[in-house]
């Protein structure tokens, strides 16, 4: 039974996060949108972006397809990036890229993550750390206002 | 002959292993093979005894190593019934075979307003080199389209191989859906039209008897390292008087013949296409691996893998939870199987399996316009090869159950 290791990944958030993912939507008229790929995969990640005047997430939405780590981890990031600052959620990005490369980061910052943070266990599932980043990348990418098309070519 | 399999396993000690505390049953057989006690032997030989560059010397070594590189073709010309050893040139692989074609061949012969012909199937590396090629030629790249079970559909290929026609390329077996093609037919319908042929072996010589003259075919290309040879070693198989007529691929040491300051003249072939310092041992690793398969007989291969997909094609299409791409009748079929469990992604699905010691490929296998024609993102892949067993067969189907399990128990407890 050693798909009892497997309880450590598909915990009962992600796998509800899969299941009945959060701002799973096109947004119409976003102020920001980017579409990224995991070429390994075929996985796509859409997000759509409404930042305000004070560069505030104001609005999030995404569409795509992909795993379930990819899915929940779309789902999470939107829930946790919605209401903050382009600054804090780049910051958060991060700390989440930390956290699942196994980088040093800080509990207080983790706890920004909200549910997010759960897909620490990935560190131990090394082929699916990019399912868990491929929505955060597309999220840097859109907040730094590359607006073309890119492809996720590195780990 | 040598043909019990659980005194096969033996000449493999990395699957004697524990993965994830289960019993390693190695099922990714298509990306690449394990190699034999046997072919690892060949090389360490090789390099403690043998080592020196080729055709560079006088000395005893020199001699030695020349003879293993040369005697490693001789054993590909017999294994695929080339003509000669001049028809059998090194490469680093099934890819780099085809993209000599169509550097060579292709850049030479193909026209503006002429035609190619490949087929939706095609593996990347049997695609990409023609597209190239089409766009800086300002010809055109035509698809063979499937048939509803995942055949070539060869009334297509009759309509799109045309007298504009000059090369046709297609696969001799899937790398997705363990289709194998009609090579024969296709070929004579590219000859017919003034076409020349071209067959990407990469997952058909390891797996079946291939005889090029007899399929007659004009070039034909694979991998050393999917028959269980070392990585970077493979073979483009061409007609000597398409061979002879082509430009080199590569300059350099080895592939000339006389050099002056502002002039060159080229070695005769195979050597005209094989320039700079070879993969010597690799060649050496693929006369090794070439002697384990005769050994076995290729016939016996494929009857024993044949045997393998009697028994899991036909559980895989059973369940009604497991969707199957490609031909269902398992004689129709190689050893390599795409499917996916409904609902679930197929990197979900290989997780769960190497939890459970099972390694399968998930993704789009480098075919991503078959995937698109699919109306696929990705698929879960299990190929079989000679090692494997029908306890292997047994626990790649006890591990999808348990997948299936897991994902459904988790999934209501989290509604």
């Amino acid at each position: 039974m050693s798909l009892s290791k497997l309880n450590s990944l598909y915990r009962e958030v992600i796998l509800d996060h899969a299941d009945h993912p959060h701002h799973k939507h096109a947004l119409t008229d976003a102020t920001t949108t980017m579409t990224v790929k995991n070429p390994t995969c075929g996985d796509v990640i859409n997000l759509d972006i409404d930042l305000n005047e004070d560069d505030v997430i104001t609005n999030i939405g995404f569409t795509g397809e992909g795993c379930t780590i990819s899915q929940s981890s779309a789902s999470m990031m939107s829930d946790a990036v919605l209401g903050k600052t382009k600054d804090d959620a780049l910051k958060m990005a991060k700390t989440f890229s930390d956290m699942v490369m196994g980088k040093q980061h800080y509990q207080a910052d983790l706890d920004e993550l909200d549910d997010a943070a759960i897909l620490s266990s990935i560190v131990s599932f090394p082929a699916r750390i990019k399912c868990a980043t491929l929505s955060w990348w597309a999220l840097q990418r859109a907040l730094l206002s590359n607006q073309q098309e890119e492809s996720d070519g590195e780990a | 002959m040598k043909t019990d399999i659980s005194d096969l396993r033996g000449d493999f000690p990395i699957l004697d292993q524990l993965v994830n505390d289960e019993p390693l049953t190695y099922l990714d057989n298509a990306a690449t093979a394990q190699k034999p006690n046997q072919v690892v032997a060949a090389l360490t030989h090789f390099y403690q005894t043998d080592n020196a560059n080729v055709h560079r010397g006088v000395h005893t070594l020199a001699e030695r190593a020349t003879v293993a590189y040369e005697d490693a073709r001789h054993k590909v010309t017999h294994f695929i019934n080339a003509a000669e050893p001049a028809e059998v040139i090194f490469t680093k692989g099934a890819t780099d075979s085809l993209n000599l074609i169509a550097s060579t061949y292709g850049e030479a012969n193909i026209e503006a307003g002429d035609e190619i012909v490949i087929s939706i199937m095609e593996h990347h590396s049997n695609l990409i080199p023609w597209q190239q090629l089409v766009l800086r030629k300002h010809a055109t790249l035509k698809y063979i389209e499937l048939t509803p079970t995942g055949e070539l559909d060869m009334a297509d290929a009759d309509t799109k191989i045309t007298d504009k026609t000059k090369i046709v390329a297609v696969a001799h077996a899937s790398n997705v859906m363990g289709t194998v093609n009609p090579i024969v037919a296709l070929t004579k319908m590219a000859h017919q039209h003034g076409a020349i042929m071209v067959c990407d072996g990469a997952q058909a010589v390891p797996h079946m008897p291939v005889d090029v003259q007899a399929l007659d075919v004009d070039f034909y290309a694979f991998s050393g390292h999917k028959m269980m040879a070392p990585t970077g070693i493979g073979v483009l198989y061409g007609k000597r008087d398409l061979l002879a007529a082509m430009p080199p691929y590569q300059f350099g040491g080895e592939m000339i013949n006389f050099v002056h300051r502002y002039e060159s003249t080229w070695n005769e072939l195979p050597w005209k296409f094989e320039a700079g310092t070879q993969n010597i041992a690799g060649a050496v690793g693929l006369g090794a691996a070439i002697d384990y398969l005769e050994n076995l007989g290729m016939s016996n291969v494929q009857a024993h893998e044949q045997q393998l997909v009697n028994s899991l094609l036909p559980q895989l299409t059973a369940d009604h939870q497991i969707e199957v791409y490609g031909p269902n009748d398992p004689v129709r079929h190689t050893g390599v199987i795409a499917f996916n469990i409904k609902g679930l992604h197929p990197h979900d699905v290989a997780t769960a399996l190497d939890m459970e010691g099972v390694a399968v490929r998930a993704g789009h296998h480098c075919a991503q316009p078959l995937m698109e024609t699919l109306g696929l993102v990705a698929t879960a892949r299990a190929s079989l090869y000679i090692y494997n067993t029908q306890d292997d067969v047994d626990r790649l189907i006890h591990a999808l159950n348990e997948t299936k399990e897991f994902f459904s128990h988790e999934l209501i407890k989290a509604e």
